[in-house]
């Protein structure tokens, strides 16, 4: 069967390429309390464009609107005003702004700098797996001595 | 002028016939070829996706969540893979989610395997709307129970919510979430119980236990979740059942008499091939179905296949979800364990004083992973941009936990499944388009749900608590679209699942639901794909009368 999907396979450009990473940058920082990186760290951000092929288009369309709102280029701006910029976008262009948010989360949240601050293995469930506590059964004493709530339908 | 060689090319191939046809690998198919196999019929199956391999799965690798919205995303338009076939569900609050492979829908599903209750079989009698079921839960008991068997289910016995129910193995544990709710539910007077679960606690049938992943919902890499590639089409395969992946049927082909012939499908190379066959039976769910009737449209049937009664498509109910999460100041489970653990049927059975007829089920479940702990929190406000991202991001992380409710659908004509005049899959095949929208009734419903969800994660002690309903990313349940009935002016298919217009052709999936109940249907698909199975074996020589 050929492919369903007709993804754009077009990379972003040098400019989308570096407005995209002054946002991410903004979104989540570097942060020397938390002693983690930024989500422009190179590293991370080869991760979010290598990983937002299903995203290309709407990423696309968000940086035009970014830009728009910057009246030029967004990374032409000093950093408050970038910043004020993109207060706009998030409040303004909801559905876009979550499309740049799950894209950098995506891959933020797997880097092993930043699992190892959040006190997560950097491994995969499998085949570890997790431990779960069993819980207390005996507080299902007071459901049972309610007794029966279904409907007799017969 | 046209040559030979595109002759060759145009003609479909024919295949040598077969017994039994199937059209659909997942929950049902699955279920009704396993049943099937001991007649000693030739059945094939045709399957559009293909075989999943465990080691595939996102939890064996680091970016196990990113994969989730990714190649393993719920919604066949995000994932867009070539065994996908699109459907607008533009027209719809409600996104439709599944998934096209062997296994089906079972692949994904959170193993959560409640079953329906008595009273969800006598809606009309017993509260005067929609219709009542041609069978109850009576007559499925047997084949609820043989199910659990077959899937390999998890439980404890004694639910003062449902008639007696036998337990094959301890429940998947109830861990910090589940107790928290539980002594929530006890200080509320509510109802709670570990939900039944097609996940293993033991080792069963060689399958091994869960080893709590977490990740139910994009495959079990342990083979502890009672998926059907699993567990039934083992059996299946070993008993004959011949099963083909990649093979996307368009239409079933008829003939004078009316009968079904076989059907018309696209294999892994796109060659059109014809399949004949003395039965078909569709499995294919509450949208697959009625996509392939529809398409089946001919001089005969020029409104689609098996639709005198002009009911193919309408009807559908996708069980609306309302969403509420709260933050704890403790750690929670997260992201470890089944992320269903308990259920409440609280609010399952029809009240005069509410102001909505039938009612909900609850699910109570874990936490969740980082990334969604961030995408989440973005969307709900909760984490912001900048500086104060991280400190926030770490208030939400592992600390929360919530529910969700499944309110009952009532069947409506207006919402339904018609072609797509512009979408086509890569076949060329036109998609499916949805049109859909809440009742007043079920948005009183959720509403109900929402408020006393609250009340529960109060009394659990949550803080910073949010909503979402209904749950637009929860279309997961497709039923309705071919309902059964003993009408034939008023249903698609018998009380035992064969069309009523053309009596070789049965559906066994989600569409013949009559009324959807408050609960996950996935066991009631599988009881009821066993039962019509038994009545095709028992009724074998007049079967076509």
């Amino acid at each position: 069967m050929k492919k369903s999907k007709d993804k754009s396979s077009a990379e972003l450009s040098p400019s989308e390429r570096k407005t995209l990473r002054c946002v991410v940058g903004h979104m989540i920082p570097l942060s020397q309390e938390f002693g983690v990186p930024g989500a422009d760290n190179p590293e991370i951000f080869a991760d979010i464009l290598q990983s937002i092929d299903r995203d290309r288009d709407a990423v696309g369309e968000a940086l035009r609107v970014i830009d728009a709102l910057a009246q030029g280029r967004l990374i032409d701006l000093p950093r408050p005003e970038q910043a004020r910029c993109l207060l706009d976008f998030r409040n303004g262009y909801r559905t876009l702004a979550s499309v740049i948010e799950s894209a950098a989360a995506r891959c933020y949240y797997r880097d092993e700098r930043v699992m190892a601050s959040i006190n997560m293995e950097a491994r995969p469930p499998f085949p570890k797996g997790y431990a779960v506590e069993q819980g207390d059964w005996s507080l299902l004493d007071p459901v049972r001595a309610r007794g029966r709530i279904f409907r007799d339908a017969n | 002028m046209t040559s030979s060689l595109d002759v060759e090319k145009d003609t479909p191939a024919m295949k040598d016939p077969v017994d039994v046809l199937i059209i659909g690998a997942g929950a049902s198919g699955a279920a009704v070829a396993w049943s099937l196999a001991e007649t000693k019929m030739r059945i094939v199956c045709l399957e559009q996706g293909d075989w999943t391999k465990p080691s595939d799965f996102p939890s064996t690798g680091r970016d196990w969540e990113a994969r989730t919205l990714e190649d393993y995303a719920i919604s066949p338009n995000r994932r867009g893979l070539p065994s996908d076939y699109p459907v607008n569900d533009d027209a719809s609050p409600i996104k439709i989610a599944n998934y096209n492979g062997v296994g089906g829908g079972t692949v994904f599903y959170a193993a959560h395997f409640p079953r329906l209750h008595p009273s969800d079989f006598r809606v009309r009698s017993l509260d005067g709307v929609a219709d009542d079921w041609p069978v109850d839960y009576h007559t499925l008991e047997p084949f609820y129970e043989l199910n659990d068997r077959m899937m390999g289910v998890s439980s404890l016995a004694g639910d003062p919510a449902y008639p007696e129910k036998k337990a094959m193995m301890p429940p998947i544990p109830m861990g910090r979430t589940g107790e928290k709710f539980g002594r929530a539910m006890n200080q509320l007077g509510w109802h709670w119980w570990p939900s039944d679960a097609a996940i293993l606690t033991q080792e069963y049938d060689g399958r091994a236990a869960c080893i709590n992943l977490g990740q139910c919902g994009s495959g079990c890499a342990q083979g502890a979740k009672g998926a059907t590639d699993v567990t039934y089409w083992q059996e299946a395969l070993r008993s004959r059942v011949e099963l083909r992946t990649q093979c996307r049927v368009s239409r079933i082909e008829t003939n004078e008499a009316g009968m079904a012939t076989g059907v018309f499908y696209f294999d892994a190379d796109n060659n059109e091939v014809f399949q004949p066959a003395e039965i078909v039976i569709m499995a294919c769910n509450g949208i697959g179905t009625p996509r392939i009737l529809l398409n089946s449209a001919s001089e005969r049937f020029p409104n689609g296949l098996a639709n005198s009664s002009g009911l193919v498509g309408k009807n559908l109910m996708l069980h609306p979800y309302a969403q509420m999460r709260g933050h704890f100041d403790e750690t929670m489970d997260g992201y470890r364990g089944a992320p269903i653990c308990t259920w409440s049927m609280e609010f399952y059975e029809t009240d005069p004083s509410r102001a909505f007829l039938r009612g909900y089920s609850y699910q109570f479940s874990r936490g969740i992973g980082p990334v969604r702990t961030a995408i989440t929190g973005m969307d709900d406000g909760l984490v912001p941009w900048g500086d104060g991202h991280h400190a926030a991001f770490r208030r939400l992380f592992d600390h929360s936990a919530g529910m969700v409710s499944i309110c009952e659908d009532l069947p409506e004509e207006i919402n339904g499944v018609t072609l797509d005049p512009q979408r086509c899959d890569s076949n060329g095949i036109p998609a499916a388009k949805i049109d859909y929208r809440l009742s007043d009734n079920t948005r009183r419903m959720l509403d109900h749900s929402v408020a006393r969800g609250i009340e529960i994660l109060k009394a659990a002690g949550a803080h910073t608590i949010t909503t979402k309903a209904p749950l637009p990313y929860a279309g997961w349940h497709l039923m309705g679209t071919a309902r059964m009935g003993t009408d034939p002016r008023r249903s698609v298919v018998n009380e035992w699942g064969r069309s009523h217009d053309v009596k070789n052709l049965f559906i066994v999936d989600g569409s013949i639901f009559v009324t959807s109940g408050g609960v996950n249907p996935t066991s009631t698909i599988q009881a009821l794909a066993l039962y019509i199975a038994d009545q095709i074996k028992s009724r074998i020589y007049e079967l076509f009368d």
